[in-house]
């Protein structure tokens, strides 16, 4: 057995259940007496929705594949050997259960290695090797295919990245040493880096092919067929491969830098996988690729070690997995169909969410208000926004006629809600004005109706006291911008029943949202912790901090802004509104800072202004602060706001608010856009010991988003 | 309104491999609707000149029209094959003589003016739908006496044609057969088939089929080269106890798909064009379905008389070999001998197989490349029998005919 066997023998006796990857070897001649060629498929044996991934039981089944197009290269019986994947899957790289249940850095080390050996032995073979990437390609998927001589790419792929530093990894079998050797760092750093940090950016088959990845791109319709003639004619010197020279000068220097741009701008420094990446992608400038390799395998397993990893891989399950079967939602079998819905209010906000029902049901949506202009003005609102998508070109001319005569206004609602099966309010934030607002929604509806409600901060079940039927009210809360932030909190007030619960996460699902089930609890999730935390950071400054240390002390996070920017975009009013509330609810741990009223009070919309170019303070803010003499240094501060928001989260789990921790995180990263390395933020606690200063124990099991005991 | 018929021509065809219907065949595990899809887009490569959106007609024959066969398959595979949508299809079923009926179906819709330019063909994928599926004969054929009861079964027709024609013995077919493998595999040789072939890749994941994975054929997979009387003695005869028909001197159950454009001479000429054939005339006749292996013999007849040609006008003759002994009868019919030269010149459907409605058009590519090489012949035909009781028969001129008409 060779020493890679060892090592992947090793390695999946650490990883029982993979799902393992068979590699087909199959020969057949190729067209135009081009000669016998073997083909390598990689099969999980599952259909598309299982995509294909490597494990180290796969590695070494491809290991043994390649032992035997190695035998028929050495026979002189293939003339050259080609990889693929299932239908619609080429491969979609390491499989991450597998990462998660390592515990040593060895262990890691030999993951990294494993692959690595592995795929290194395609390039080593003694007749030219062939990856046709036909479906989705990720991560080791596309690296397997970057050992090859060359590659065609099908046109029809959704899908195809190196998403290794969106997770917290590095593409560590080859793709950081590999990928600027072909297609030149800038590139290289786009697809790397770029893409990975905005949003997990996938690349489309033709992307790949302009990007230099693929020497040749065929359509899906006969891709297979496609490639093995283009195949045949490479081998029989008909077609030459040119690609372009790679700039080694300066413009490499230029791209890393660029990379490490764009990773501040993102991590802000917070979580380490995209600098390590791209001190790899510095050094593959002199083309030694053994030594890429070798800092790969470091990479690899310092990383796998790391807590960011850790987190981001907890994260990434809580959006994929959870997100999608929210904890504590009844049967959907209860669910009741909904066929129209009502919207009370026209406002903005109501507008944003009788475009999103009327976008994602396609039933019909009434908009009711006070008065006809402000009715008109709602229609106008959605009529224009379904204008702008036409423009843009996300719906063609039938779907918008569809949609703008499926949105009406009405006065009257008894005329609107008669039959609507689902109303939604989002009327002012007063626990009067709403009630009053849901009786008279009650004596015109039907029975089975659903009332939501858009609330932020009132009690769903106060709201609900002084209906006939009560048991029909949920709470909806939506983050802005609704069309942006995946986040609804789905509220159960103490009287809603099952079937109306049942209809609202029906509902979430269609809305394509991520639904988390919240307690009737002051503020929900997301703005308590955030109202928390942003009082924690008005309290230092209050107290003597000034603005700017305050500000810094929070950016070793890697937040998506910083606090007081967050609050512009917020609104200092609203953020007022929200603290006083919470204030009120619990005025031992929320405070309502008098720097901010003022600030308020005196109608500014926000802290900076931006002459510069750059956020600076605005001298009027400036000139309202009143501050006291204790002077905090960063760290003081971010331990005194990190404090507060652990002792916060523990009281919420205590009470109830949502089941576990991992709803709290799972908010945070769809309604607040925490960061993955942080896995929102319970992670982040429990490693930083923050945890178990505060709560005496950490929020998450060991293993659930950290290294495994 | 005053109108002219249009000359009609043969511009190209081609074919995927044939395969052995079963759980071993190559395309056990290949969908029918996207065999015939790649032979479209091979079709269209081929013929950069036949400007995509002016396809007029996509014509799918399919005998079992139901699942991946079904959808009207003309349509679904025009657009799975990437022409516009402005591009409309059909689907046509005469059994056998799918793809030839595609074939002349539109090239009437041409002679008339309907048409400029279509695509026809047709597909079968006998494992995924072996022959009777789904069927639900009318149970009057038979209290009636309508039809014999042999007549749905075509090997028993074949058998009831040896008893019409006793001199065409079993020892006559098995030799017929015999040389219909060798000048296949002779055909194979001087590359005479591979050039209208369709490369298609083939998952599979059974195991027990052979090596898995993605393969690609490109080559026929019932051919059984070096076939000899005394392999074919031996064999059984399943369609009737000490009968005549064997699995040896008849086609067997075959996965494939064709497909052809045909268009005006016009047209074809006007966009440079290939024209390879150009009809002369076709003709269908119908036969006592429990004999109809004989209905090659008055669909020709028919033909012949309506071009105003003898049989000794053509000079090569495409015939598909559903089985030997209703070849052995239209030769017989016409005086020819069994080995005459100008008959099946590169072998036929027991050696090729015979995916029933995408034969026709691999008649009439054959025809055409042996029209291409023997410019002394100017007429040829194509012919077929087609179950319950038919034939069906188009003769074509050679375009590149060289002696005096």
């Amino acid at each position: 057995m060779s020493t890679t066997a060892e090592l992947l023998k090793g390695a999946a006796e650490l990883f029982p259940d993979e799902v393992v990857t068979q590699a087909h070897v199959r020969h057949f001649d190729l067209p135009f007496g081009a000669g016998r060629f073997a083909l390598i498929t990689l099969d999980n044996g599952l259909d598309h929705t299982k995509p294909t991934t490597f494990g180290p039981q796969s590695l070494a089944n491809l290991d043994a594949a390649i032992d035997q197009v190695e035998r028929d290269s050495a026979a002189g019986e293939i003339v050259g050997v080609g990889i693929t994947g299932k239908p619609f899957i080429f491969a979609v790289g390491a499989d991450l259960k597998g990462v998660e249940l390592l515990k040593k850095h060895d262990d890691a080390l030999a993951i990294g290695k494993g692959g690595h050996e592995v795929f290194k032995r395609l390039a080593a073979l003694a007749v030219p090797t062939f990856a046709y990437y036909n479906g989705a390609a990720m991560g080791g998927g596309v690296e397997v295919g970057l050992h090859c001589k060359y590659r065609t790419v099908s046109k029809a792929i959704p899908a195809f990245s190196l998403p290794e530093v969106f997770l917290g990894l590095v593409p560590g079998w080859g793709g950081c040493a590999l990928l600027p050797n072909l297609i030149g760092a800038d590139k290289a750093v786009s697809v790397i880096i770029e893409n990975s940090l905005n949003q997990n950016k996938q690349l489309k088959g033709q992307q790949v092919y302009d990007l230099g990845i693929a020497d040749a791109i065929f359509e899906g319709a006969d891709f297979l067929e496609q490639s093995l003639l283009w195949t045949a004619s490479v081998l029989k010197g008909e077609i030459v491969v040119d690609r372009p020279v790679i700039d080694r000068g300066e413009a490499w220097d230029q791209a890393v830098a660029k990379g490490r741009f764009i990773a501040d701008s993102k991590v802000h420094g917070a979580a380490p996988a995209a600098y390590r990446a791209l001190d790899i992608i510095a050094r593959a400038k002199n083309g030694d690729l053994q030594q890429g390799y070798d800092a790969e395998d470091v990479a690899l397993a310092d990383l796998i070690m790391g807590g960011e990893l850790r987190a981001g891989i907890y994260a990434f399950n809580l959006v994929q997995k959870r997100g999608k079967r929210p904890a504590g939602a009844p049967d959907k079998n209860l669910a009741r169909p909904v066929t129209k819905v009502g919207v009370v209010g026209a406002g903005l906000m109501a507008s944003q969410l009788a475009l999103l029902f009327l976008r994602r049901l396609e039933v019909p949506v009434v908009l009711t208000d006070i008065d006809q202009e402000r009715v008109d003005k709602g229609v106008g609102y959605v009529h224009a926004e379904i204008d702008k998508l036409l423009g843009k070109g996300r719906i063609n001319q039938d779907k918008a006629n569809r949609l703008k005569a499926l949105v009406t206004g009405v006065l009257d609602k008894a005329e609107g809600f008669s039959d609507a099966d689902f109303v939604i309010e989002a009327v002012f934030e007063e626990i009067g004005v709403k009630q009053q607002v849901f009786a008279e929604v009650e004596a015109v509806a039907p029975a089975h109706a659903i009332f939501a409600t858009n609330t932020s901060s009132l009690s769903v079940s106060e709201m609900a006291s002084k209906l006939k039927n009560p048991e029909r009210v949920v709470g909806f809360h939506f983050f802005n911008p609704v069309a942006v932030l995946p986040l609804l909190e789905i509220v159960r007030g103490e009287q809603t029943d099952d079937a109306s619960l049942a209809t609202a996460f029906a509902v979430a699902k269609k809305l394509k949202k991520t639904a988390v089930l919240v307690k009737d609890a002051p503020a929900f999730v997301v703005n308590r912790i955030l109202t928390r935390f942003m009082g924690e950071i008005q309290n230092v400054i209050d107290e003597g901090t000034p603005v700017d240390v305050a500000e810094k002390a929070v950016e070793p996070l890697g937040l998506p802004m910083s606090p007081l920017v967050l609050l512009e975009l917020v609104g200092p009013a609203i953020g007022l509104h929200v603290s006083e509330t919470l204030n009120k609810a619990f005025p031992d741990r929320f405070t309502v800072s008098p720097n901010l009223k003022s600030v308020v009070e005196a109608g500014k919309r926000g802290f900076y202004v931006y002459d510069s170019g750059k956020p600076e303070l605005d001298p009027e803010v400036a000139a309202l602060l009143k501050q006291g003499d204790s002077v905090l240094t960063e760290d003081q501060v971010r331990a005194r706001v990190l404090d507060a928001v652990a002792q916060e989260i523990g009281i919420m789990l205590d009470e109830g608010v949502v089941a576990e921790a991992q709803d709290i995180d799972l908010c945070l990263i769809t309604g607040a856009g925490w960061p993955f390395h942080l896995g929102g933020i319970t992670p982040y606690l429990d490693r930083e010991g923050v945890s178990e200063r505060v709560n005496g124990k950490k929020f998450l099991e060991p293993g659930v988003a950290s290294v495994p005991a | 309104m005053p109108r002219t018929v249009r000359d009609v021509v043969f511009v190209d065809g081609v074919r995927t491999p044939f395969g052995k219907a079963g759980p071993k065949g190559i395309y056990h595990e290949t969908r029918a609707d996207d065999l015939v899809v790649k032979a479209i887009r091979e079709l269209l490569r081929r013929n950069p000149g036949l400007d995509p959106k002016k396809v007029d007609e996509v014509a799918i024959a399919a005998t079992t029209q139901i699942g991946d066969q079904g959808l009207t398959i003309g349509r679904t595979a025009g657009i799975l094959a990437g022409l516009p949508q402005s591009v409309p299809g059909y689907s046509i079923d005469r059994m056998c003589a799918g793809a030839l009926t595609a074939v002349t179906t539109t090239a009437g819709s041409i002679a008339f003016g309907a048409y400029d330019a279509v695509i026809a063909g047709g597909v079968e994928h006998m494992g995924r739908h072996p022959m009777g599926e789904g069927v639900d004969p009318n149970p009057r054929f038979v209290s009636e006496k309508l039809v014999d009861e042999s007549a749905l079964f075509m090997g028993m027709t074949a058998e009831n044609l040896h008893d019409r024609y006793p001199h065409i013995t079993k020892q006559r077919a098995d030799e017929y057969a015999v040389r219909s493998q060798e000048k296949a595999a002779k055909a194979y040789a001087n590359g005479k088939i591979q050039a209208d072939l369709v490369p298609i890749s083939v998952r599979r994941t059974n195991e027990e089929a052979g090596e898995t994975g993605w393969g690609l054929v490109t080559a026929d997979e019932p051919m059984r080269p070096g076939t000899t009387l005394e392999n074919l003695a031996g064999l059984k005869t399943p369609f009737r106890v000490h009968g005549r028909v064997t699995a040896g001197n008849a086609a067997g159950l075959n996965d494939g798909a064709t497909a052809s454009i045909i268009a005006s001479e016009d047209f074809a000429r006007e966009n440079n064009l290939p024209v390879k054939m150009r009809l002369v005339s076709y003709a269908f006749a119908g036969v006592e379905p429990e004999v109809m292996g004989y209905g090659p013999i008055p669909a020709t007849e028919k033909a012949l008389a309506k071009a105003g040609l003898s049989i000794e006008d053509i000079n090569l003759f495409e015939i598909n070999e559903a089985f030997a002994v209703q070849v052995l009868a239209f030769l017989d019919h016409y005086g020819i001998a069994d080995d005459d030269a100008r008959v099946n010149q590169y072998g036929g459907a027991i050696a090729y197989g015979h995916p029933l409605a995408s034969s026709g058009v691999r008649l009439m590519t054959q025809l055409a490349r042996q029209f291409e090489e023997q410019p002394h012949v100017r007429y040829g035909l194509t012919t077929m029998c087609v179950g319950f009781g038919m034939g069906a028969t188009v003769i074509w001129e050679n375009p590149n005919f060289e002696g005096e008409k």
